[in-house]
């Protein structure tokens, strides 16, 4: 099969959130953030710059955070990808996606989706940040609307919570 | 799409698929792919390599995998070593693009605003690259080619760097338009050697590849004492012989006439600091 002189000829398959996704008829050059949103259809994970400016792409790979944009999607078979959709495991509000709610960190929303797999990423490996260490996290997580102010006060109020929890 | 284990399998499927493109960590080949400017044919990707991806601290020289990422540069023993590298590493991109941009792939693109390739110019660092038909070693400044042109032949690989440890102060500095996630319009990095008596300083983003800055090493080195702080004005006269030294062009980020400004503050700010306690 052919596109406009492409070979549409790879075949793998992707975990994704747990599941195997078998991915056919695919171009080599697709991005893991297009073969989401067009092929397996979860478009939570948004694409704006494609050139990991903005991180409104960013995902889990292995655990770690990665734009979707830039990892080329058939070098991550065999290893665990969650989108924003994987990271609540019943479908009901992680507690960083409501304390966004709460405290207004939340206006077009095109963002949102990597700022929270982003805040989730960062919560994973440090659990008690520094507002330093929450700004340099998210520094690859562009928003035009908040000006930030809300996004750090939801983050601080996950922190705060989980410590509480704890104690 | 090939995914070898090892570098000895990702060597020959370079030799034997015609036109395939090695991919490292993809930060900067994923971009030139999604705006279609480039259209791999096949694709070798070396992420699960394990001899690219270690590094060693020996007697004499520190050795990095090709495949090291930024984030790895950044982890505390190879920062204790090699700290401008660890600074120049912790301002690229984002902690997104640092998880995956590797060490050996800032090397392979070779932008001439490359944020550790001043650093790998200053210390002198040698490049080690493989094909099937053997290994060979350059040194940084005879790799860096021009912009994004490199001395890899077809089928070669950029296995490690290897960078003499040294006793002394180092650091990097850059000025961007703002502190993350911003490309270099100006850098510099420079290193002192207490045991050799040099001080190497290189820049990125003011010529066509990271560059040395000779003739400014070769005037300083007669005025230091190696015990005194730098004064205000040594550190100006410094930083104006190494702007002397950069060949910046004007382009979509900054004028020529910035990037010149821009490179004798940073140097003379880092000599001011090499000396400083």
């Amino acid at each position: 099969m052919t596109i406009e002189g492409i070979p549409m000829n790879e075949a793998y398959a992707l975990r994704v959130n747990g599941s195997e996704v078998p991915i056919t008829d695919a171009w080599i050059g697709e991005s893991l953030l297009y073969v989401l949103r067009e092929r397996v259809g979860l478009t939570g994970t948004k694409g704006a710059c494609e050139q990991g400016e903005c991180g409104s792409c960013s995902v889990l790979v292995d655990g770690e955070l990665v734009c979707a944009c830039l990892v080329l999607a058939a070098s991550a078979v065999e290893k665990d990808i969650v989108t924003v959709e994987g990271i609540s495991p019943d479908g009901t509000p992680t507690d960083v996606q409501q304390a966004f709610v709460e405290c207004g960190a939340v206006q077009c929303g095109f963002c949102t989706p990597g700022l929270i797999v982003a805040t989730h990423a960062l919560l994973e490996q440090t659990p008690t940040p520094t507002e330093l260490q929450v700004r340099e996290a998210l520094s690859g997580n562009i928003c035009r609307c908040t000006g930030y102010g809300r996004i750090l006060d939801a983050v601080a109020k996950v922190a705060v919570s989980r410590r509480s929890v704890e104690a | 799409m090939f995914v070898p284990r090892s570098l000895a399998d990702a060597l020959q499927t370079l030799a034997d698929v015609p036109g395939s493109m090695p991919l490292a960590g993809g930060t900067d080949l994923m971009v030139e792919v999604n705006a279609g400017h480039r259209r791999p044919a096949d694709i070798v990707a070396l992420d699960r390599i394990d001899e690219l991806r270690g590094w060693s601290i020996g007697a004499d020289t520190v050795t990095i995998g090709a495949g090291c990422t930024y984030r790895q540069l950044l982890q505390s023993d190879l920062a204790a070593e090699l700290p401008a590298l660890a600074e120049a590493s912790r301002t690229v991109g984002s902690p997104q693009i640092r998880q995956t941009g590797t060490l050996g792939g800032n090397l392979g693109t070779c932008s001439p605003a490359g944020d550790t390739l001043p650093v790998l110019s200053a210390l002198d660092a040698t490049v080690h690259v493989a094909s099937i038909t053997g290994n060979r070693a350059l040194s940084v400044h005879e790799f860096m080619v021009g912009v994004k042109r490199t001395a890899l032949q077809p089928g070669e690989l950029i296995t490690a760097i290897e960078i003499r440890r040294r006793d002394g102060w180092q650091g990097y500095a850059k000025v961007g338009v703002r502190n993350a996630m911003v490309i270099s319009v100006a850098g510099a990095c420079l290193a002192t050697d207490r045991a050799a008596r040099t001080v190497g300083i290189a820049l990125g983003s003011v010529a066509t590849t990271a560059i040395r800055c000779a003739a400014a090493e070769e005037w300083l080195a007669p005025q230091l004492d190696w015990s005194s702080p730098i004064g205000d004005e040594l550190a100006r006269e410094f930083g104006r012989r190494v702007a002397g030294e950069a060949r910046p062009i004007d382009d979509h980020r900054a004028t020529a006439e910035y990037r010149s400004h821009a490179v004798g503050i940073l140097a003379g700010r880092l000599l001011q600091r090499a000396f400083a306690s």
